[in-house]
């Protein structure tokens, strides 16, 4: 099957019903995404199908039909993406793992509200699990990343 | 494993002797210095010198943090502490975690683990504390634990960059022909001012790292410090931000193949029964092989993808064998805290006469409590995983660990293959928080890699594996009782703390042919320690006898479990005295101007006495642990939807403050872990097998339910304190405190969702 990812076309050779998640790390090479629960309930494995955050871990790659955008294809390490850049201005990441899914979500966020409230980060970035207790900064980076995204655009 | 026997057995005997013997008797071994591990493997224009520093002709300036970066930030700490003395900016050096090795050991883990009071100084004391040293440094395990790491790295680390700079300023010294005071340096260069010569660490290293190196090293006085002291932009955050592979999870190798564990869920127990036939033709499986080892018994499943693995795992056929313990939790926790009422108990601190200050307690001057807390899961988010290849002769292993000498020594020992041909590359880790100090991971990936002729192998656990297979923060059960006098200040207090014994749990997986035993300090540790002075105070431990079930050391080990017990007794003390709990702590802890002030800080913060609205009530604990004094207030409100934590203050001391903006991650996040586990985790079982299977039944905090948080460090304690766990102990009871004030409801058992409703 063929799917786009981060912009590129690719062809896979596997199972339909692996989750998309496993067709990304092992077929595809594309390690950003992590495993974390395998049931869609810890959000480390968050990516975007045509803009909307999918828990890649329970998607079946046989059933994907859009484009899947993973952290990997967002920005780059001399260009971030307004988030990444104000997860790094505020030090968000403690042991890292879960913030791919965090940014990812926080972006679909941002795409849907310019600039969101407490209340609205709380209820869009509840599926993400943050093991080392980040969810402080995360707050003032979702913040920070909603002036930075605007002031760009 | 017998020649792992016989390495913990020559090893274990050095240290004793050592402790026997006085460290006189390996004076020598004790001041030679281990080989620089970074000898053997400098590339083409590198040159290394100790085993902290190499740098490159290009002037490349790599720093080795050698322990675990599971997320406290310890590489950006480890690094800056080199940085400040080589005079190179923070981000001027490349960060690598190095290889496996003795040079790398750490004293501090044992140091402090000699059982003596943080504040104790005494000639006992010390002598103690420094034979421990030497233990540490012959037994060279080289372990990330005990939050020991930056105490641990801070003299040495900083002598390692001044020693290498004062090498590089010798060797400019030598090529313009001048003397080396007459130079300075300075970003990663030597400048010689009069004559306008210059040259960079990189044109002088291979000249530099021939040299001896100096025999006394002079550090910078604290007000020369240029990163030192001042929050630093972590060396791991735009990999962090940019889905870099840089966990375990993400190592891929040419020819990998992947794999999982499906291993007994009830301890200690071997299949009795099984039938791998159908797993092992389904599609992608390679290979399915039986697996037996000390940290359980089941299959490995060998496959072309990490889903096969998984899909092939579950589908095994297999019954289990009965557990050696009691099947369900009930039975458990009874038999705990039927040690805590009546076991043979090792008194650890026993102030004044206990028994004979309650003889004659009139009934409303004294309190009696029975508490428990459950046996919890690490759950870090990253599972258990572990690549390993073994071609060649040579064993090759990438694991997120926190232990990388052990790994190396059990995965030579599987492979069959020397130590010096068995490479640990320890890669970061999404969490930890104790569990990759455990090996189970590492074995059943050597284990693996022996039946895939050369070809390299990663096995991942699911969650449900991971969950079900952890080794277990202890249940705990405490029996304790006070009485109070006619100024409401307790004059005795008496406390048992039950739980199994970790460090037997642990030399039953690590080296099983040794002896454990003996009094398990960490069973009290958080309410033997604290700094109160109460005259008639008493506090003992109780061994309880659970066989098999795997306990071990979750962040903060047993000050997690003491710092409820403790704190929240504490509270009922106070009000039973009718004193205000703050201003009750202020006196008993006079005697700790370092306590005290930790106290007032976080009082004056929090506001502490103000009056809430109704609905809303705040709770105070306070625990010293790892050499940090650290206070807690959090302010909760009822909601229609239940409790609400809204904020939290914390004041601590860690007596120097290297990094502030870590430090105040930690604090939080480790109050966030603290609270976690208070609001609702439990592990619990039933058949003798783990309940709980994954975040749906054993979740942790989300972001709607953190509180806003203030944090304020100090640094009046003339010795540094750890950071990585400290935040964990107060935080349970700061929040059952809370309830209470409340509701009126006293909890003492948690999870606390068993008896109230969290938003």
């Amino acid at each position: 099957m063929r799917l786009i990812v981060d912009g590129k076309s690719i062809d896979l050779d596997v199972d339909p019903d692996m989750p998309l998640l496993w067709a990304l790390r092992d077929i595809a090479g594309v390690t950003g995404p992590k495993f974390g629960c395998g049931v869609a309930a810890c959000g480390a494995c968050t990516v975007l199908i045509d803009g909307a955050p999918v828990r890649s871990c329970s998607l079946p790659v046989g059933q994907v039909a859009g484009e899947v955008t993973t952290i990997e294809g967002i920005g780059s390490r001399d260009k971030l993406h307004p988030v990444q850049q104000a997860w790094l201005e505020e030090q968000v990441a403690q042991c890292g793992y879960c913030q791919a899914g965090q940014i990812m979500s926080a972006v679909a966020l941002l795409d849907e509200i310019d600039d969101p409230t407490d209340e609205e980060i709380d209820q869009a970035m509840g599926g993400n699990l943050c093991r080392c207790g980040t969810y402080p900064r995360i707050r003032a980076a979702v913040h920070k990343a909603a002036q930075l995204k605007l002031a760009r655009s | 494993m017998a020649s792992i026997g016989k390495i913990a057995r020559r090893t274990f005997l050095i240290g004793a002797a050592a402790v026997a013997g006085g460290v006189a008797v390996g004076y020598y071994h004790y001041r030679k210095p281990y080989p620089n591990p970074l000898e053997g493997e400098l590339a083409d224009g590198e040159a290394t010198f100790n085993p902290y520093v190499k740098i490159d002709a290009d002037n490349t300036i790599t720093v080795i943090a050698p322990r675990a970066e599971m997320g406290q930030g310890i590489s950006t700490t480890l690094a800056a502490f080199v940085a400040e003395e080589l005079e190179v900016d923070l981000d001027q050096v490349k960060v690598e975690h190095g290889p496996a090795s003795y040079a790398y050991y750490n004293q501090k883990m044992l140091e402090e683990g000699a059982g003596f009071n943080f504040w104790d100084e005494s000639y006992a004391a010390e002598t103690v504390r420094s034979i421990m040293l030497g233990v540490g440094k012959m037994l060279g395990l080289q372990g990330t634990g005990g939050s020991t790491s930056t105490t641990d790295g801070f003299d040495r680390m900083r002598q390692a960059g001044a020693a290498a700079r004062m090498m590089l300023v010798e060797a400019a010294a030598r090529k313009f022909g001048v003397a080396a005071s007459e130079l300075t340096a300075e970003n990663a260069s030597v400048h010689h001012k009069a004559s306008g010569k210059s040259a960079t660490y990189g044109e002088l290293a291979a000249d530099a790292a021939k040299l001896d190196p100096p025999r006394d090293v002079v550090l910078k006085d604290r007000s020369q410090w240029k990163i030192l002291g001042k929050p630093q932009k972590r060396v791991d955050m735009l990999d962090k931000v940019t889905g870099a592979p840089i966990f375990g999870i993400d190592v891929r190798l040419p020819e990998m193949l992947y794999a999982t564990v499906r291993i007994s869920p009830v301890f200690g127990v071997k299949p009795v029964r099984s039938d791998t036939g159908a797993a092992a033709k389904m599609p992608g499986v390679v290979k399915i092989v039986p697996i037996d080892s000390v940290y359980g018994s089941g299959f490995g499943v060998i496959a072309e993808n990490t889903w096969a693995a998984f899909q092939a795992a579950e589908a095994i056929d297999v019954e289990w064998g009965k557990p050696a313990y009691p099947a369900d939790s009930d039975a458990i926790m009874k038999l705990i805290a039927d040690a805590a009422a009546q076991g043979d108990a090792t008194v650890e601190r026993d102030d004044g006469d206990v028994d004979a200050a309650f003889a004659g307690a009139p009934a409303d001057k004294m309190i009696e409590a029975d508490y428990s807390v459950p046996y919890l899961s690490h759950a870090p988010m990253e599972p258990m995983n572990c690549t390993a290849q073994l071609k060649d002769g040579e064993m090759h292993v990438w694991a997120p660990n926190q232990m990388p000498v052990l790994v190396r020594w059990f995965c030579a020992d599987i492979a069959g293959v020397p130590i010096d041909k068995t490479h640990v590359r320890t890669t970061s880790m999404g969490g930890a928080f104790g569990r990759r100090g455990e090996l189970d991971y590492a074995i059943y990936a050597a284990l693996l890699a022996k039946e895939t002729g050369g070809r390299p192998v990663k096995v991942t656990y699911t969650r449900e594996e991971d969950m079900r297979h952890d080794c277990y923060r202890p249940a705990s059960a405490g029996r304790f009782r006070a009485r109070v006098g006619d100024d409401g200040l307790p004059v005795a207090v008496d406390m048992r703390v039950a739980a199994q014994n970790m460090s037997v749990s642990l030399m039953s997986r690590w080296f099983p042919s040794l002896p454990g035993g003996g009094p398990d300090p960490s069973i009290t540790d958080g309410a033997r320690n604290q700094p109160y002075t109460i005259p008639n105070y008493r506090v003992a431990s109780v061994q309880a006898q659970v066989p098999a079930i795997p306990v071990s050391f979750w962040r903060s080990v047993g000050n997690s479990v003491n710092g409820f017990f403790h704190e929240s007794f504490m509270d009922e003390i106070a009000h039973l005295g009718k004193v205000d709990p703050v201003e009750m702590r202020r006196r008993l802890m006079a005697d700790f101007p370092a306590a005290l002030a930790v106290v007032n800080k976080v009082a004056e913060m929090s506001n502490w006495g103000e009056q809430l609205p109704s609905g809303a009530a705040k709770g105070f604990a306070f625990t010293l642990s790892f050499g940090s004094w650290v206070g807690q207030v959090v302010q909760i409100a009822d909601t229609p939807s239940g409790i609400r934590l809204e904020k939290m203050w914390i004041a601590a001391d860690v007596g120097t403050a290297i990094d502030p903006g870590i430090i105040e991650t930690q604090l939080t996040g480790g109050a966030i872990f603290g609270l976690s586990a208070a609001m609702g985790q439990q592990i619990t079982f039933r058949d003798g097998q783990v309940e709980q299977s994954n975040f749906h039944d054993f979740d942790a905090m989300r972001i709607w339910q953190a509180p806003r948080f203030e944090v304020a460090i100090l640094e009046n304690f003339h010795r540094m304190g750890g950071v990585g766990e400290v935040g964990t102990p107060p935080a349970a009871a700061a929040l059952a405190n809370a309830v209470f004030a409340l509701t009126g409801k006293r909890i003492r058992q948690l999870p606390l969702n068993r008896d109230v409703k969290f938003a």
